[in-house]
């Protein structure tokens, strides 16, 4: 006797709880078994590049944090150096080093909310999540110390950073960087040898090296496929090239090694802050208002610099036409791009996977929408 | 308890109406409701305190606070959410199965009062004593899974539904291993009667029955869809599963269903395994309740640390390992049992040592074959693929 089956189609999101956002999957399976899935997304657009438009190069930095906004500093970073290369501004080395500190900070802080969500998207009851948030918190305190800020900072600014950093950032920085290394061990203790989270991550959503470059996927994603690939060394910006640190890659390229991937960077971040720590001189923090007026007005051209953000190449695209804001800017967001194998990954993995799969990947809605 | 209060009201009738003749089934009745009240509400009761607890322990575990605003330690927060819940809207869906759509809540809490019937509470405090007791646990703890289907399918609701298969096919393997996992206890004791296995414990059967108890244990957390087996509402993958489409207090008996098969989980462990009501000194009735406690907290332990299995691993739990093993328990103790027949105080000592030899390693065995194989070659290599700095070729490229 057979029993007639077919497919069943569902639509998970724009509100889910674990679609990291309003992201929507038309999902089809075959009882458990994905056998296609297409993305829809555009249920956070604001349009983002287009009212850049209307701001002046300057105000514009507010607009870059909210795009992925688990990790402003870099994205304000990656802007700011776009704005640097085409009005060629030379930044003042503390406010690099500062920017530095500022980015590297928020990297730990993105992928700890990257692994943090992950584990949540397993199924353990909020335990990690809680224990990264907790460390994510301190990072948090900090910026508010830099800029006033916890998510929005817009810290930075064409050749350097806002202000100078209080004493008592350096204070909670050097508490920070004693006391993170034991919590990331602490995580990882919980986590990485856990036999549920190893079974339930290994050898799912596989992608090859091939596969990852031919669809230009970036960031921890390509390094867990095996791929040494990390725009801080390869086209190096700010100090990047001053300070020591290594490129952690994996050869899997499963769900895991992307996990173990990310946890490895934080640790890298950490070396780099700090050696910037190390590094740092008194100095103005920024050129003076003589150099670098308010009003930023770049010569008409155009540059396209990326940066590595904590999700992958984060790219700006700046044209200017000589006046106080851009005649067009367009962003390279790495979430978007990387979102474009989630149907490859996911085909022929399980339900359970679905959502593991898509924590693995770490998009922003913001940043995929735009 | 039951010829305790029946007795108790025989007299107070006796006393006030003398002359009338009562008939004895009204007395019966009066005393059934009484026990049965006092049971229901103090597994209601147990609820609310559940849910407080479980919010407290988990923020404890999570370095936050927990619910603290209503009442002493936010212990009334539970009441506080119990009365919200009444007083929401109640929303059928349109193309919903009106009648199964109501039935499926209720189908889920009253076997799990049922269940209550026949613990004993102390060494002569149950409520029933029926001697096939453990047959009954056994059949009245399926029903739950007739009511998620029922749910789901009545709710017109596609995730809902995969809640609901997931849920049957887990009910249906792990009935097994955990109906089997007794087999040893009904060998030694010689009885289905919940009370002739209290009776029998002089020592906890957790430590005769080693094999036992955690087959047992593993199969009731999947039974009341607990982490790691919570596949059933596996809130991020099919949000709230099968009560996804209920609302106002229908949710809330499902929630109430949940934690109060929680507390059945634990009581029925507490009593099969580390004695039930036993104990020096103070009455059983605390010395249940603090086991039932312990149980739960290790329940809510494994909550806060652990993630969940895959629907595909959770059967392969139940078919693969458990089930293996329930029948090398059955196999050791039976062996066990036949060797030493007489009744002599150290026949359980006996069957005990037998079964930790002989019986326990095969659980380090089959979880050493269950778990998952190590990469084969050394993942952190970077050497595997080189593109970026590390090779001249590449990097000419990017100048």
């Amino acid at each position: 006797m057979s029993i007639k089956s077919e497919p069943i189609t569902i639509n998970l999101g724009p509100q889910h709880p674990s679609t990291h956002g309003v992201f929507r999957m038309r999902v089809t399976f075959d009882g458990e078994t994905i056998i296609d899935v297409e993305p829809i997304f555009g249920y956070l657009h604001r349009g983002t590049e287009k009212l850049a438009e209307e701001r002046t190069y300057t105000q514009v930095v507010t607009l870059t944090d909210r795009m992925d906004y688990v990790s402003s500093m870099l994205n304000n970073q990656g802007y700011i150096l776009a704005l640097e290369k085409l009005s060629n501004i030379t930044p003042e080395p503390r406010g690099v080093w500062l920017r530095m500190i500022a980015s590297e900070l928020q990297r730990i802080a993105s992928h700890l909310v990257a692994v943090g969500f992950l584990i949540q998207d397993l199924g353990a009851w909020g335990t990690p999540l809680t224990y990264a948030m907790r460390e994510r918190e301190k990072i948090l305190q900090m910026f508010e110390m830099l800029c006033g800020a916890r998510i929005t900072n817009s810290y930075l600014r064409p050749g350097g950073v806002f202000m100078d950093a209080p004493e008592q950032f350096w204070v909670a920085l050097k508490d920070f960087v004693y006391d993170f290394p034991s919590k990331v061990d602490e995580l990882e203790k919980l986590l990485t040898s856990n036999e549920i989270i190893f079974s339930r991550t290994k050898d799912i959503a596989v992608l090859t090296p091939e596969q990852a470059i031919n669809a230009s996927i970036t960031g921890p994603i390509l390094r867990s496929t095996g791929v040494s690939w990390d725009l801080r060394k390869d086209d190096t910006y700010d100090f990047y090239d001053q300070v020591k640190f290594d490129i952690p890659t994996h050869s899997a390229g499963d769900n895991y090694s992307r996990y173990l991937l990310r946890v490895q960077e934080m640790r890298e971040s950490l070396k780099i802050v700090k050696q910037c720590v190390e590094n740092i001189e008194p100095g103005p923090v920024r050129p003076h208002h003589d150099e670098v007026p308010f009003l930023v007005r770049p010569p008409k051209g155009d540059c396209y610099v990326a940066i590595e953000g904590s999700k992958g190449e984060l790219g700006f695209y700046l044209v200017s036409d000589g006046s106080i804001s851009p005649y067009r800017w367009h962003v390279r967001s790495s979430s978007l791009i990387n979102l474009t194998l989630l149907r490859d990954m996911l085909i022929g993995t399980l339900f359970g996977d679905l959502f593991v799969t898509f924590g693995g990947i770490d998009i922003n809605m913001g940043e995929v929408d735009r | 308890m039951f010829e305790f209060i029946y007795n108790i009201l025989d007299a107070i009738i006796d006393i006030f109406i003398k002359d009338m003749r009562y008939e004895s089934y009204i007395i019966t009745a009066v005393t059934g409701l009484i026990i049965a009240f006092a049971v229901i509400n103090g597994v209601l009761g147990g609820v609310l305190v559940l849910i407080w607890g479980e919010r407290r322990l988990l923020g404890r575990f999570q370095q936050r606070t927990g619910p603290n605003r209503w009442g002493p330690q936010g212990l009334l927060t539970s009441v506080a959410d119990a009365v919200k819940v009444m007083f929401k809207e109640d929303i059928v869906p349109e193309e919903a199965d009106h009648y199964i759509f109501n039935l499926a809540p209720l189908l889920l809490v009253i076997p799990v009062f049922i269940i209550f019937s026949v613990i004993p509470f102390g060494i002569s405090l149950y409520a029933v004593d029926i001697n096939v007791s453990v047959l009954f646990i056994l059949a009245i703890t399926s029903i739950s899974g007739l009511s998620i289907i029922c749910a789901a399918w009545a709710s017109a609701n596609r995730i809902a539904i995969f809640s609901a298969l997931r849920s049957v096919a887990m009910l249906i393997s792990y009935e097994i291993p955990v109906g089997l996992s007794l087999v040893g206890i009904l060998l030694i004791t010689e009885s289905m009667s919940v009370m002739d296995i209290v009776i029998y414990q002089s020592i906890p059967f957790i430590l005769i029955q080693p094999v036992a108890a955690i087959v047992f244990f593993l199969g009731s957390l999947a039974e009341i869809n607990r982490t790691p087996f919570d596949l059933t509402e596996a809130e991020s993958e099919l949000a709230a599963g099968y009560q996804n489409d209920y609302s106002g207090m229908k949710w809330g008996l499902f929630y109430l269903g949940e934690f109060a098969a929680a507390i059945a989980a634990a009581t029925v462990f507490s009593t099969l395994f580390l004695g039930g009501p036993n104990g020096p000194i103070l009455p059983g009735l605390f010395w249940l309740t603090i086991k039932v406690i312990a149980v739960l907290f290790f329940i809510i332990w494994i909550r806060a640390s652990w993630p969940r299995f895959r629907i595909d691993q959770v059967l392969n739990l139940a078919w693969k390992g458990l089930f293996e093993l329930t029948l090398v328990n059955i196999v050791v103790t039976s062996i066990a049992v036949i060797i030493w027949t007489d009744l002599d105080s150290n026949r359980l000592l006996y069957i005990g040592l037998v079964n930790w030899i002989f019986a326990f390693p095969f659980v380090l065995l089959i979880f050493k074959l269950l778990k998952t194989k190590k990469y084969q070659s050394d993942i952190n290599s970077s050497s595997y693929y080189p593109v970026g700095s590390d090779s001249p070729k590449f990097k000419k490229e990017i100048k």
